[in-house]
């Protein structure tokens, strides 16, 4: 037997040992121990998945549906995506070429990411942003480069600021719309003004879409980056149905774009993953094909309870912006003179409330908490009440 | 208002302050809307559904369905509301198909119910024949599963 090494070498990987482990750890580990808290720190919906969608899936396995599926994913549930977003963005892919049923958005990214970047070149990527990205372009080798957003702005990218950062290494822009954690929908205005960037500088878009049904108010706010004329053949659009159609547990999301971008992205995911869950797909293509009502019908509650959140977190002398997407609310605590990680960790000592705090989401998220409000109702108003009386008490501490 | 009148519908106990804190409508606007649509019987009714079945045996439901011979002028109307004004009759449609109503009826026991079609339903005079069908189990009503209610658990309480 070889003598053991492991006081030389590390075991693990340079490249995964360079990750930065969450500075936050311990605040979820408190989390995970303490017991009857309120929680707004979570990022999923509070609703079942529709039974016809659960039903689809038990129906799936009693049919005997037990076996890898194409790696690209089943033919009906592809045909199913195209056919979704030529109605809903007026794009047309080619389900046989231009579609990749993935799992989770979460995979998505990371073959979009490691599919279209070379060792050093960077991305762009507005921030606060999802916790993910970060990691998946170190790990592609990437420079991750990220765009501080403000409130001011109301977390829309500034153009100057993606002017300022972009160099001869940038290779692509990955933009959340709507986004987690601010809840922000980028406008139209910006989005144009990016696409002009895109072209200008000749970048590749990863759009992550994953919020897309999940927009109040005005539905015509959101745009389809893809849909913007010159920007289907350079961006690849990343979306599931965990968000829209409350299905986190299923893992199940896919990815669309150029054909040559989706075939690279086809080979990593056919020697990593094989194939999406065979089960959950059949889920996801009842999901499609018979889920609007409920997905309009879970909007009308979340659309009632962020007016709930909103109202109470700005009442309470948390300023906030409107958010017009997703299910979170991004209050400034610049009042508490905490920061985000204190002001996280006392409200739950003191107040057993848990929310995210803004930093983990980068370092324009200083200063901020993620609120979100798929949530009930009851919980909503008890976790305001606990966090007014927490704002006062610290406001009067300053 | 179908805003309003979804979230009653959902749970009548709502008050007017949280509806307004849920549609963004002055709790004024929302109590003055909630009063027109009860005036309008848009808002026919305010209950609780109950388990009765929790406290013992509960009572006993039949479904019915009724033959009865069209009227003059009226059509099925003037009979149906006839049948449909008895207490025992918890709910009652004009149906396609063999038969042309459906009703729900609900008695202490099987001889309440037996005693209601035989000396009652059957001897009206437009009735020309009725089936019954006894509930042997109740498992959803008006929407609510009764026992089996989807619970969302098993979320983490921190998820990014």
């Amino acid at each position: 037997m070889p003598e053991s090494t492991s006081n030389k070498y590390s075991r693990v990987s340079s490249r995964v040992d360079s990750i930065p482990s969450s500075g936050i750890r311990r605040f979820f580990d408190l989390i995970a121990s303490s017991d009857d808290i309120i929680s707004l720190g979570v990022g999923e919906p509070d609703f079942i998945t529709p039974w016809n969608i659960r039903e689809a899936a038990i129906y799936s396995i009693e049919r005997g549906h037990t076996h890898y599926t194409s790696n690209s994913g089943t033919l009906d549930l592809r045909r199913e995506i195209s056919k979704y977003l030529k109605e809903r963005a007026g794009v047309l892919y080619d389900p046989a070429s231009e579609v990749l049923v993935t799992v989770g958005v979460s995979e998505g990214l990371d073959l979009a990411i490691r599919t279209t970047t070379e060792i050093g070149d960077e991305i762009l990527v507005p921030q606060p942003a999802f916790v993910a990205y970060e990691p998946i372009v170190h790990m592609a080798g990437g420079k991750f480069v990220g765009i501080d957003t403000s409130m001011e702005n109301k977390f829309v990218p500034a153009i100057t600021e993606l002017e300022s950062k972009v160099t001869d290494k940038t290779r692509a822009i990955l933009i959340n719309n709507p986004n987690n954690p601010t809840g922000a929908v980028i406008n139209k205005k910006v989005l144009f003004e990016i696409a002009d960037f895109v072209l200008a500088n000749d970048l590749i878009v990863i759009a992550d879409e994953i919020y897309d049904r999940l927009v109040y108010g005005d539905k015509d706010a959101f745009i389809h980056f893809a849909s913007i004329p010159g920007m289907l053949e350079r961006t690849v659009t990343l979306n599931g149905f965990s968000k829209s159609y409350a299905m986190t547990g299923w893992r199940v999301g896919y990815a669309v774009g150029p054909e040559e971008i989706l075939a690279g992205m086809t080979k990593l995911h056919q020697y990593t993953m094989m194939s999406a869950p065979t089960v959950a797909q059949h889920a996801a293509k009842e999901a499609l094909s018979n889920g609007d009502s409920s997905v309009n019908e879970m909007l009308e509650a979340y659309s009632m309870r962020r007016r709930l959140l909103l109202n109470g977190l700005n009442n309470i002398g948390l300023e906030c912006i409107e958010p017009d997407g997703a299910f979170y609310a991004f209050p400034s605590i610049e009042v508490t003179g905490l920061s985000s990680e204190s002001f996280a960790e006392q409200l739950l000592v003191e107040e057993k409330v848990a929310v995210v705090p803004g930093n983990v989401f980068g370092p324009s998220g200083e200063g901020f908490i993620r609120c979100c409000y798929a949530a009930s109702v009851a919980d909503i108003k008890e976790a305001l009440v606990r966090i007014g009386r927490f704002v006062d008490k610290h406001k009067s501490d300053r | 208002m179908e805003e309003i009148l979804r979230i009653l519908e959902k749970n009548c106990r709502t008050d007017p302050s949280e509806i307004s804190e849920l549609t963004g409508l002055e709790e004024k606007d929302v109590r003055d809307l909630i009063s027109k649509a009860e005036e309008d019987k848009l808002i026919l009714s305010y209950k609780a559904q109950i388990d009765w079945g929790k406290l013992g045996d509960g009572p006993v439901l039949a479904i019915i369905e009724v033959k009865i011979a069209p009227q003059r002028d009226v059509g099925f109307d003037a009979i149906a509301m006839r049948i449909a004004r008895f207490p025992e009759v918890k709910s009652m449609h004009l149906v396609s198909g063999d038969y042309d109503l459906a009703a729900q009826v609900e008695g202490k026991n099987m001889y309440d119910i037996s005693n209601f079609v035989t000396n009652t339903l059957s001897t009206i005079d437009a009735v020309q024949g009725t089936s019954t069908r006894f509930v042997l189990k109740r498992y959803k009503e008006e929407g609510t599963l009764i026992g089996g209610d989807d619970m969302a658990e098993g979320r983490l309480p921190v998820s990014f």
